[in-house]
């Protein structure tokens, strides 16, 4: 287990570099003078000009931009916006939002998903089973915006079950609408997959065994079933943080919330590009130790690939 | 029903549907088909045998011939769909269990009968350790603790001759050898002390030297426990030392019951006949093996008459017409063939 955590580990360390280099290199090489419109309707002033393009490395190359970034970034320096605010303050800010709502949004996921996906892959083709698949196509074709919208105007403002917007303490009662949306498509994509599974292993050996030593039928199910199961589903779970949390843009956006969506969009439209680099190479991190304890996880729900 | 086998302890007319006499375990006119996209597939057509304690029933058939499919309807696993049970009755102790709830049916299962498979590697979970699997069925039916469940599951190992018993409890299946893996697989089944064993192929997915050994365990335990025991197989040579009575099946019917040595002695069926005649022999050596021409029938379409006849090389007009029922020939012994009487009685 050891060796395999370190082995890990150090897989991450060339994936973090490519991706972060690969951001850099984009977000810097986007055409423009990234000083247009910085100081009003008047061109900067030299010495602005001067200072920036020394503090950012602007006249040199990509790479060696990229290394002094990063030697900054080791050290927890996100560098500053072009108003001197700390990135870091903007990370820290914005980033336990988004993180909230995207648990929620994950743990709607779980519950609804494998809910519903246990009881149709146990009866397939029943009523439910219909229901499901009718329902989760209906929401893998809806876009975001549009069950967001939908929901806001249904439940926040015809029958005021809900406030339209999330207040800034993002209470977990406000989140669970905003966490529904956002989750939706995924809901849907979690519930097929465990019903897959579910029906898949229903039929195995195993499960067989177990009824034929004479356990109740929810052992068989919750024990045995379930366990075999569950590896697809906790991939895609865990996965699916990092895609919920960069995919928050348009949910945040509905609702009000002050996450790293908003900031992003803000930062990519004001050319802010030190800002845009330091929350995605943030999200790059989410994304690999998510990827990190997913497989870890599955070492620990199937023994078999546990010391490969 | 009852006319159509005729065996040993049972008298004509008698042990007909429902009445309780006395058996461990019956399959009585046992009617199983599989209803499927291209057809129905009648799979079970009647089949009748007991077992009582400490006595071995062998089954033996091809591939489709139903033996495995009448211990699963037996265990209550019938994969339904696509398999219905149509008729017939499955009695413990007198009981038909097709007719209890599934609260009762569940009881029984570990307890009254229970099942090995063939292949313990897919049969054992993946992904829970060989320990917890056996100690399960101390906790879960027994109420045991974990710490006194785990003292049983250890001697239940150390019962079917795993060495290290204690050591091996925490391993996972797949760091078990085959043989390991089958032994522990007995002990899971044999927990509970049942009183019917049935063994599905117990020895087919494993090394021939294995085979024997797991063979000599389950012997073994059967004697010890005076277990029933039914012995699902296709190898004649692993039947012959182990098994009290054989029941042949073809074609989801049983065609053939009798003790061991009448049936190897004098087969009083022409598909008895061919299975023993296939059997590879050293003073043959170097001739072609000899086997039983033609395939199984399809089940969905089983040919009128005697199902056997395309394949029997003693086919008459009349098996094509009709349907031999299991009768009484000589003592002790049933043949579903019009000619039993000739093929016990040639010399």
């Amino acid at each position: 287990m050891g060796r395999y955590l370190l082995r890990r580990l150090l897989q991450l360390v060339p994936v973090f570099i490519g991706t972060t280099f690969l951001i850099y290199a984009l977000v810097w090489a986007v055409p423009g003078d990234p000083f247009a419109g910085k100081c009003g309707e008047r061109r900067c002033p030299d010495q602005y000009i001067a200072f920036m393009t020394e503090k950012y490395h602007l006249d040199q190359n990509v790479f060696v931009q990229y290394a002094n970034y990063m030697k900054n970034l080791l050290q927890g320096d996100f560098g500053t916006t072009f108003s001197q605010r700390e990135i870091s303050d903007i990370i820290l800010t914005s980033y336990p939002n988004t993180l909230k709502l995207a648990l929620v949004a994950l743990t709607i996921e779980a519950v609804i998903g494998l809910g519903a996906g246990v009881l149709t892959g146990l009866r397939r083709n029943g009523f439910l089973d219909n229901l499901v698949l009718v329902s989760t196509l209906f929401l893998i074709a809806l876009p975001v915006f549009v069950v967001g919208f939908v929901l806001q105007w249904l439940l926040g403002v015809q029958w005021g079950i809900i406030k339209p917007t999330v207040s800034s303490e993002m209470r977990l009662s406000e989140l669970i609408v905003p966490g529904f949306v956002l989750g939706s498509a995924s809901v849907a994509y979690i519930a097929r997959v465990a019903r897959t599974s579910i029906a898949e292993n229903r039929r195995a050996d195993y499960v067989r065994t177990a009824i034929a030593k004479g356990l109740p039928m929810r052992r068989v199910v919750g024990v045995h079933l379930l366990r075999n199961s569950l590896i697809p589903v906790v991939t895609l779970l865990g996965t699916d943080l990092g895609a919920l949390m960069g995919g928050a843009i348009v949910t945040e956006g509905i609702f009000g919330i002050n996450g790293i969506g908003r900031q992003v969009f803000r930062a990519i439209v004001t050319k802010e590009s030190a800002t845009v680099v330091g929350i995605v190479v943030v999200l790059v991190l989410v994304y690999l130790v998510m990827n990190l304890l997913v497989d870890l996880l599955y070492a620990a729900l199937d023994p078999r690939i546990r010391y490969e | 029903m009852s006319d159509i086998l005729v065996s040993e302890q049972s008298a004509p007319g008698t042990g007909g549907s429902g009445r309780p006499s006395g058996r461990l375990l019956e399959v009585d006119d046992l009617r199983v088909e599989f209803r499927t996209r291209d057809g129905v597939a009648k799979v079970i057509n009647g089949v009748t045998y007991h077992v009582d304690a400490g006595e071995t029933l062998a089954v033996l058939g091809e591939s489709g011939s139903g033996k495995s499919v009448t211990a699963q309807t037996i265990m209550g696993i019938l994969d339904t769909p696509p398999g219905f049970v149509t008729g017939g009755q499955v009695r413990f102790h007198g009981k038909d269990m097709l007719r209890m709830s599934n609260e009762e049916r569940r009881r029984i299962r570990g307890e009254g009968i229970a099942m090995i498979f063939q292949d313990a590697l897919s049969a054992l979970n993946p992904v829970f350790t060989v320990g917890f699997q056996i100690a399960e069925q101390f906790r879960v039916r027994r109420g045991m603790g974990r710490a006194e469940a785990k003292k049983r599951a250890i001697e239940m190992l150390d019962q079917v001759k795993i060495p290290n018993a204690k050591g091996r409890f925490n391993n996972y299946p797949h760091q078990f050898s085959g043989g390991m893996r089958q032994r522990a697989m007995i002990a899971m089944s044999l927990a509970l002390d049942p009183e019917v064993l049935i063994a599905d192929e117990p020895t087919t997915a494993l090394d021939v030297t294995v085979q024997a050994q797991i063979m000599d365990l389950l012997a073994e335990l059967q004697r010890e426990r005076q277990m029933g025991m039914i012995l699902i197989t296709h190898d004649l040579g692993v039947v012959a030392d182990v098994a009290d009575r054989i029941a042949v099946m073809y074609a989801g019917r049983i065609v053939e019951e009798a003790d061991v040595y009448d049936l190897y002695a004098k087969p009083a069926h022409p598909y008895t006949l061919g299975l023993i005649d296939s059997i590879p022999r050293l003073d043959e050596k170097g001739q072609q093996l000899r086997t039983i021409k033609g395939l199984p029938p399809n089940l969905m379409n089983i040919p009128p008459g005697c199902p056997f006849n395309p394949r029997c090389p003693m086919a008459q007009p009349v098996c094509r017409e009709k349907l031999p029922p299991l009768l009484q020939v000589g003592t002790g012994r049933a043949s579903a063939c019009h000619f039993a009487e000739e093929l016990v009685n040639r010399v």
